[in-house]
């Protein structure tokens, strides 16, 4: 009989990472498809998309998360290389942004005090348990330093890993919209918000209207990522956490 | 070849970075210092070589993709954020939009203070 047999290859394949490796590339390569059918509205994010369809899918096929990650580790790993990777756009843009050095400090660290205050002080004044409050603290900062992070102040690492791509899709979404708003033109000014507030998910938005916008936002991202790193324990040390 | 090259690099530098970063008990994550390192490097240089740019292109040029799998962990995470779905959406979706609207203005109020009169331009905005 044929059933037997298919339900054989479904218990060999979900316990292969193959499948969750693919699945996690087809998803992505349909939802970029559809972004690029909306004429890249940022309404259309592909991480949306592709994170909608796989939780729809490992649903439907009753897969555990962690069965899904076997395959999706592949596709995490590579957000280490892609940090340093940074790197490139960072020094080929360098001479621009030694004359911004300044501004960009100063920018830079308000922005990680405001992101890490706001999340805990919004999270508090709604009524969000500690363990909300310091899982939401690092979320501007990209996902493998935030969950360090939430790790050492009492947060949950993998709900922080959610958050920050939560985070990554508002301000991709919303960036371009509120730059419009203030009416701000300068690449590296938007970049530079975009990399503090939504980290690579702005980044990959960034590189999309600019590679100028890009740069500094992959620079802000890196940045903000140690900034992040040395801020936030001490904010939440002194704010005085029970 | 030459991806293959740029990738290897990519990924040495990562692991002289987390171990530098366990050795010396850094509070900064081991890709980020080895990305300052591969700067310093670059700068060193004075230039960058075309395996580890074709690496650094096809990484970045997708980096949307990289986040994917972290967001599905979402599913695992439906009981807590449904238990308290009121605080994690309105301050994840206020802070971020706080932050993004500060820095801007920061940045931009900033830049233009210490602008150098001969500046190139694209800070006339307004």
């Amino acid at each position: 009989m044929n059933e037997p047999a298919i339900r054989d290859i479904w218990v060999y394949l979900s316990a292969s990472p193959l499948l969750g490796l693919t699945i996690t590339l087809v998803a992505y390569g349909l939802a970029y498809r559809l972004y690029l059918k909306s004429n890249s509205s940022p309404l259309a994010n592909p991480v949306v998309t592709s994170v909608a369809m796989l939780i729809a899918l490992l649903l439907i096929t009753g897969t555990s998360y962690e069965e899904y990650f076997e395959g999706g580790q592949f596709v995490h790993f590579l957000l280490g290389p892609a940090t340093v990777a940074l790197a490139v756009p960072l020094y080929q843009q360098f001479s621009r942004l030694r004359q911004l050095w300044l501004p960009v400090t100063i920018s830079l660290v308000c922005g990680v005090v405001i992101a890490a205050g706001s999340s805990i002080g919004l999270a508090w004044l709604l009524g969000g348990s500690t363990e909300i409050q310091m899982s939401l603290a690092p979320k501007s900062a990209t996902a493998p330093v935030a969950m360090g992070i939430s790790e050492t102040i009492g947060g949950i690492p993998s709900l922080t890993a959610v958050l920050v791509v939560a985070t990554g899709i508002v301000g991709a979404v919303l960036g371009t919209k509120l730059f419009e708003w203030m009416r701000i033109t300068d690449d590296s000014v938007k970049g530079i918000a975009m990399g503090v507030a939504a980290h690579g998910i702005g980044t990959a938005r960034a590189f999309q209207v600019s590679s100028q916008m890009g740069a500094f936002s992959g620079l802000a991202m890196a940045l903000s990522a140690f900034a992040t790193a040395l801020i936030v324990p001490w904010l939440v040390d002194l704010i005085g956490i029970q | 070849m030459n991806f293959l090259n740029g990738m290897t690099l990519l990924l040495v530098y990562q692991l002289v970075g987390e171990i530098t970063v366990r050795l010396l008990v850094l509070p900064i994550p081991g890709p980020v210092l080895g990305m300052v390192m591969l700067f310093l490097t670059l700068m060193i240089r004075g230039n960058t070589p075309e395996p580890l740019q074709n690496a650094s292109t096809a990484l970045l040029s997708h980096l949307s993709l990289l986040f994917v799998p972290a967001g599905v962990g979402m599913m695992a995470h439906f009981g807590r954020i449904a238990d308290e779905w009121v605080p994690i959406t309105l301050a994840l979706f206020f802070s971020t939009v706080i932050t993004m609207v500060a820095t801007a203005g920061i940045m931009q109020v900033t830049s233009r203070w210490f602008a150098r009169p001969e500046h190139e331009g694209g800070q006339r905005d307004e």
